[in-house]
């Protein structure tokens, strides 16, 4: 992954944080494609319900930024329609937790097009999800829905967890002809900030990112899953553990090389994810080392996930719920023994 | 477009174009009947026998780029927008030179060339993604229409609300053809809703509704050019609701016992195809050497179909893998 150093111009550009960089892959995509357009409630004159449209509405008017009613099985169906007749929609579910409710138009209508008419169609559109917890939304603005679409076959998913892959993924997502799932972490939205290149730079789907090399265990991780680890791996190196933190970035396609790469040289697997435990990512990632890293594991496979468990409110029961670092201390002590 | 698009054209070769379609149909889904009878058909057959008045007549005069959404009844849509009787068999049968390769069922495929986008049977959940398609043409600035069918049945969907709701207030060039055939399945209209009329449901989303009698194919095709015209307008959306019936049940399977057989056979006296003979007889359009032609010919393609669809092999079982993704994901 190039360092974002690298390409620093003369005069130092400030730093953006990561609902910054979405806005920016939105406002550079649409200035280089008239087909893009954005879709979705509150996003236009409002600027967004977290302010990521912000100025994209007064830049590219109403016929490039259109505000809904509220009906996210319309948000979905339309973008698909539209993306079937040559239109490249970005949608977006106000929160994450509100695709269930456009639930059969992600996965009955939009995932099977392409194959229902065997290639002659396709549906380019992104829906952009706000996702992840602590930020006291409770269990329905803290979701980290996922699972359900990493299951389904025919989407594609992405996870950024820095202001870089934000933008990269996002371009990436928009220019790719299938429909993918942007789940961005709105913890993270004003809490990571980066220099960013300057050029018109994508991250390819498909490719996850060592974030921290080390010896000890492999930590795979994702979105909010892969802060919590960073903050973790602080920890652990000062009891002397260096752990390797692999950061998926896309779900679907999944960077198995990159994962067994590290497995196989660490011995030692421990899954991180937001999203619930039960046949969540991380059970497949599990199932997938059991299958090709058996030989190379000295210990089980672990996971330090979301519970099984409705995102609850309180701060103590929201903590429980959590991968925070400490639960990946721990896991990551016991695995290493 | 001719000028004065909303009257229909009523040249003798038109009428007679519209005559055979309609024939096509009908011998196609007899045709199906008799297979499925024969133990010969994978899966269901959906008969839209006795509708042919509202797929023909609410199809014939599109023009190319028009998108339309059928549903699993409407055989009648697909053959008029022009997808080839062979190919549509195949499709029926899972062969390899069907619209989607054996990869899905029935009308749930489709051809984009000529905009023929089949759906799904989550039934309604076809209407978000016509209004879709009407969005990209109100962006794209565009004078085609988007074209999404629905049954009395479909209509009761949360999903229809909120395309109807979303194309009224956008303004979209879509057309919503309500095919009230008085039955979702076993279900009766009065089961399914406390109004007579789908058709009441427009005001309350802003655009105006046409009630017409669907067994009337010049009174369908002379609705739906007004609505067209209207859309290509940029006035907005039409729901026409077509009062029709279906002679089969909901299924081949189905015997339709829970209809009452004066009702039905009140309906077969309304057949479309002999009403709209009579009418073409009057204006001397429609003569016996002609009407043997078109009888002789449509049966041809038919049997021609079969022949070509028994014919044809399955797809490889490797397929299966293809085209899920557009790259090798």
């Amino acid at each position: 992954m190039p360092d974002a150093a690298d390409n620093k111009p003369a005069d130092e550009p400030a730093p953006v944080t990561y609902l910054e960089a979405i806005r920016e892959a939105l406002y550079e995509e649409m200035a280089r494609d008239e087909r893009v357009f954005v879709i979705g409630e509150d996003v236009g004159a409002y600027g967004g319900a977290f302010g990521v449209t912000k100025g994209l509405f007064e830049t590219y008017g109403d016929r490039r930024v259109i505000d809904t009613p509220i009906a996210e099985a319309l948000i979905v169906g339309a973008a698909t329609g539209a993306a079937m007749l040559g239109l490249r929609p970005v949608a977006e579910m106000q929160f994450a937790d509100f695709i269930a409710c456009a639930f059969d138009q992600v996965v009955n209508q939009a995932a099977t097009m392409r194959y229902r008419f065997n290639g002659r169609v396709s549906v380019p559109w992104v829906v952009r999800c706000p996702s992840g917890g602590n930020v006291h939304g409770s269990m329905y603005h803290s979701q980290n829905p996922e699972g359900w679409f990493f299951h389904t076959p025919g989407l594609k998913i992405v996870a950024p967890a820095t202001p870089y892959d934000a933008k990269g993924l996002l371009k990436a997502a928009i220019r790719d002809d299938d429909p993918v799932l942007y789940f961005e972490n709105k913890y993270l939205y004003r809490r990571v900030k980066q220099v960013l290149p300057n050029d018109d730079f994508i991250v390819p789907l498909g490719q996850a990112a060592v974030r921290r090399q080390g010896g000890d265990l492999s930590i795979i991780a994702y979105g909010g899953g892969t802060y919590y680890a960073l903050q973790a791996a602080e920890q652990l190196a000062e009891d002397g553990i260096e752990p390797e933190i692999v950061d998926l970035r896309s779900l679907n396609p999944l960077d198995t090389e990159t994962i067994f790469e590290s497995v196989r040289k660490t011995t030692r697997a421990l899954i991180v994810h937001e999203d619930w435990q039960r046949a969540g990512i991380g059970a497949e990632i599990a199932a997938l080392l059991a299958e090709e890293c058996i030989g190379s594991l000295d210990g089980p496979i672990l996971r330090v996930t979301g519970r099984n468990l409705p995102v609850p409110f309180s701060p103590p029961l929201e903590a429980f719920h959590l991968p925070t670092p400490e639960r990946i201390v721990e896991a990551a002590k016991k695995l290493v023994g | 477009m001719p000028p004065n698009a909303a009257k229909p054209d009523t040249s003798a070769s038109t009428l007679l174009e519209v005559h055979y379609l309609m024939l096509l149909s009908r011998a196609f889904e007899e045709r199906l009947a008799i297979l499925y009878r024969q133990g010969k058909v994978l899966g269901g057959i959906f008969s839209g026998i006795g509708q042919e008045a509202t797929t023909v007549g609410s199809t014939f005069d599109l023009e190319a780029g028009d998108a339309v959404f059928p549903l699993h009844r409407d055989i009648g849509v697909c053959l008029a927008r022009g997808i080839a009787p062979k190919v549509l068999m195949a499709q029926i049968f899972a062969k390899a030179t069907g619209l989607s390769r054996g990869k899905v069922d029935y009308l749930h495929s489709g051809d984009p060339d000529l905009g023929v986008y089949g759906s799904t049977s989550m039934l309604g959940s076809s209407l978000p993604i016509a209004a879709g398609a009407a969005l990209a043409f109100k962006l794209k600035r565009s004078n085609n229409v988007a074209v999404a069918y629905i049954g009395d049945g479909g209509t009761s969907r949360g999903d229809v609300h909120e395309a109807l709701n979303f194309a009224g207030v956008q303004r979209l060039p879509v057309i919503f053809i309500v095919e009230n055939n008085r039955f979702a399945y076993s279900t009766p209209l009065e089961k399914q809703m406390a109004v007579e009329d789908v058709a009441d449901r427009a005001a309350g989303y802003g655009f105006p509704a046409r009630v017409v009698s669907g067994n009337d194919l010049m009174a369908v095709r002379q609705v739906m050019g007004e609505a067209v015209r209207r859309a290509r307008d940029w006035l907005g959306p039409t729901l026409i609701e077509c009062k029709t019936y279906r002679w089969h049940g909901h299924s081949e399977h189905d015997e339709a016992g829970y209809r009452d057989s004066d009702e039905y056979l009140e309906w077969k006296s309304r057949d479309p195809i002999p009403r709209f003979q009579t009418y073409l007889r009057e204006r001397g359009v429609l003569t016996d050497e002609i009407m043997e032609q078109h009888q002789t010919e449509t049966a041809a393609e038919i049997e021609a179909a079969w022949q070509f669809a028994d014919e044809s092999p399955f797809p490889e079982s490797h397929e299966a893998l293809e085209n899920l993704y557009g790259d090798e994901s």
